[in-house]
């Protein structure tokens, strides 16, 4: 078990330098999907580090945290995705064919 | 035999997901960073997960590894993809290309 021990000793600090290249994204990220990517890239390299971890400890537990990190990093970065395009288009002036809001309707 | 197998895939996969990482860190816009992301990524969690059902090798959590990596490979171009069109159409600033004519009206940019 010396070298499987080895290898994995090697890939948790090479996981988790990749995750520190995507969080250092997150802070520099121009714009906001830059961001969104970045975080999308800190889901999969940390299923990744769930895989590893299982391994290491022995425990199938952590397959589950992995399916689990990987659903909520797909609805995470669904939903983030359709907030930057709907903000975009509150943000950008009304064109002529878009419809007044109706009286008394709740801005949201 | 088996522990050097799973040694290479364990490598393999961690070596995808560190220049998936350094490709997010290092290349100059959101649709090229996404290319390292989305690919990269997914192949090197999905070597692991294979490593993982390797090593543990009960039909459970074998099941659970490939559904998995079923699920990362499903999703993962349908996140791309959204991500890709929001950033296209709120006007990222992008590295030296040329879009496509019509791209712009085609997809209300």
């Amino acid at each position: 078990m010396d070298l499987l021990e080895t290898a994995l000793d090697v890939s948790f600090v090479m996981v988790m330098l990749g995750v520190a290249f995507a969080f250092i994204r997150l802070i520099l990220g121009p714009s906001l999907p830059d961001r969104v990517v970045a975080l999308d890239m800190m889901t999969v390299l940390i299923v990744s580090f769930c895989g590893l971890y299982a391994i290491l400890s022995g425990d199938t537990a952590f397959v589950d945290v992995a399916i689990v990190l990987a659903l909520i990093g797909f609805l995470a970065t669904v939903a983030l995705a359709r907030f930057v395009e709907r903000r975009s288009t509150r943000l950008t002036p009304r064109t002529k064919a878009e419809t007044p809001k109706a009286e008394g309707e709740i801005d949201g | 035999m088996g522990e050097i197998i799973l040694s290479a895939l364990v490598l393999l996969g961690v070596f995808f997901c560190f220049v998936a990482g350094l490709g997010v860190l290092r290349l100059p816009d959101v649709l090229i960073r996404m290319h390292a992301s989305t690919k990269a990524g997914t192949l090197g969690a999905g070597l692991i997960l294979v490593a993982v059902a390797i090593y543990f090798g009960d039909t459970a959590t074998i099941t659970r590894a490939v559904a998995t990596i079923l699920f990362l490979l499903i999703t993962a171009p349908v996140a791309a993809h959204m991500i890709g069109r929001a950033a296209f159409r709120t006007k990222v600033a992008m590295w030296k290309t040329k879009i496509e004519d019509g791209a712009e009206e085609n997809l209300h940019r």
